[in-house]
């Protein structure tokens, strides 16, 4: 039974999007780090995107709320722990496809930390593409241009574990 | 620094079983909480007034992150035993306050409502002096024996590198430009090599910091430091650094601090339940 409400849980941890990126679930973002669950009462451990992110107690109280609506749950905490790294790695591939699907690009891989980047175009997929504003308007997301089709897109930064 | 002797503590209650350890540990993450809660302070004051509107967006989104890393600093001291987050941001008096002088600096004649007149060369010069400074700091402490404090380093070190890149493209560009923009950034490095000397300094905890491997002494930090500025401006670690003001590490500050201090408790006091 444990193995199967453990399921259910991750199971609605699908459903429940990042409110500033809409259509991504948090469990796609990788943001899920811990489900623990004791008798009916469910404890989650998450792990914020950017430090910054103002977002983080309306996705706590989010994943709460959708929780607590499975008929065998009592009691459902949410965690954020800044003990553990988020990577852009982390995001799953129904994460990406998901980003893509709604204008934004996902981050280009085998980045290095400090150095320019750019990420095709999630419109017409071409590779001609400029940073215009590696700051938009949330600190996780970039404006970047493409030349091709002309249009202006989001991409999500890259930030990956530090080598010094 | 190589972890030697020195045993890992790997949590809040094992730190607060040596009262030696606590006040340095607790010392350390207050200079690096107030270094970023005034920065980003200062930071926000320039909403809707930088050069250009994706400048705007820019530097606002720099400013919440810091304020976001500030907030995970204060929340380690919180860990400790000191008071809450928004407490130890917005409540404490200036003296107890652990910042570089530097940072706490108006931004300009003028107030935010009323004036603006800021100075865009000072905030280029002081953010770019900041990011680099935050870098070899943190890369220090990424080996630090208490490992809770490591770990948000090791975070912030991973958002940061926007930041310093940011303020670098700022400094080139304006430092090659005209003679009058290069000009008032050389004033400005002139000022905040007089000003900014406290930066590397540990306070009245530094020697029991280096004993407990909580951090590289004051000597590495410093030359780490100018070292990573040499990399943009070649010329600025042969100029004589001081302390004009004394050293804030130590809780001398200057009247900008309470200027800074009271404009943020009446925006805190007015709405105590704002998340921020
Ligand atoms: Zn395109």
């Amino acid at each position: 039974m444990q193995e199967q409400r453990l399921q259910e849980v991750r199971a609605v941890l699908k459903t429940v999007d990042d409110p500033e990126l809409p259509s991504v679930s948090v469990s796609d973002l990788g943001m899920v780090h811990d489900v623990k669950i004791i008798g009916s009462q469910v404890y989650i451990t998450m792990v914020p995107t950017f430090a910054g992110c103002p977002a983080l107690d309306f996705i706590q109280r989010d994943v709460q709320k959708a929780v607590t609506e499975l008929s065998w749950v009592s009691e459902c905490e949410v965690q954020f722990t800044f003990q553990e790294k988020w990577s852009t790695d982390a995001i799953t591939d129904e994460g990406k496809k998901q980003l893509k699907k709604h204008g934004i690009a996902p981050p280009p891989e085998n980045y290095q930390p400090g150095n320019e980047w750019t990420v095709a175009c999630p419109y017409c997929d071409s590779d001609f593409t400029s940073m215009e504003n590696v700051f938009g308007p949330t600190a996780c997301r970039s404006i970047l241009y493409c030349t091709t089709c002309k249009n202006p897109f989001e991409a999500m930064k890259p930030v990956v574990d530090y080598v010094y | 620094m190589e972890r030697g002797e020195e045993e890992m503590i790997e949590s809040a209650e094992k730190a607060k079983q040596d009262p030696i350890y606590l006040n340095a540990l607790k010392d350390l993450i207050y200079q690096l909480a107030d270094d970023d809660f005034i920065i980003s302070f200062r930071g926000s004051e320039w909403l809707g007034l930088a050069p250009h509107i994706e400048e705007d967006v820019a530097f606002s989104s720099i400013t919440q992150n810091t304020m976001g890393h500030a907030l995970m600093f204060y929340n380690l001291l919180e860990e400790l035993g000191e008071p809450e987050a928004d407490q130890l941001a917005h409540e404490r008096q200036s003296n107890v306050r652990k910042n570089a002088i530097y940072f706490e600096k108006k931004n300009g004649e003028g107030h935010y409502t009323e004036e603006p007149y800021y100075d865009w060369a000072l905030t280029v010069v002081r953010n770019f002096l900041y990011e680099t400074f935050k870098k070899v700091k943190l890369e220090a402490i990424t080996k630090s024996s208490y490992q809770p404090l490591a770990n948000v380093a090791g975070k912030v070190l991973m958002e940061q590198p926007y930041h310093l890149a940011h303020w670098k493209i700022w400094f080139n560009q304006l430092y090659h430009s005209t003679d009058e923009a290069h000009e008032r950034l050389q004033a400005r490095l002139l000022e905040a090599s007089e000003e900014i000397g406290d930066v590397y300094e540990l306070g009245h905890h530094a020697t029991e910091m280096e004993h407990f491997e909580l951090m590289i002494s004051e000597g590495t930090l410093r030359e780490r430091w100018l070292n990573e500025v040499s990399k943009t401006i070649q010329e600025f670690p042969s100029i004589d650094i001081g302390k004009k003001f004394g050293s804030g590490r130590e809780g001398d500050h200057t009247p900008d601090l309470n200027q800074a201090l009271e404009i943020l408790s009446e925006v805190y006091e007015s709405d105590k339940d704002a998340v921020w």
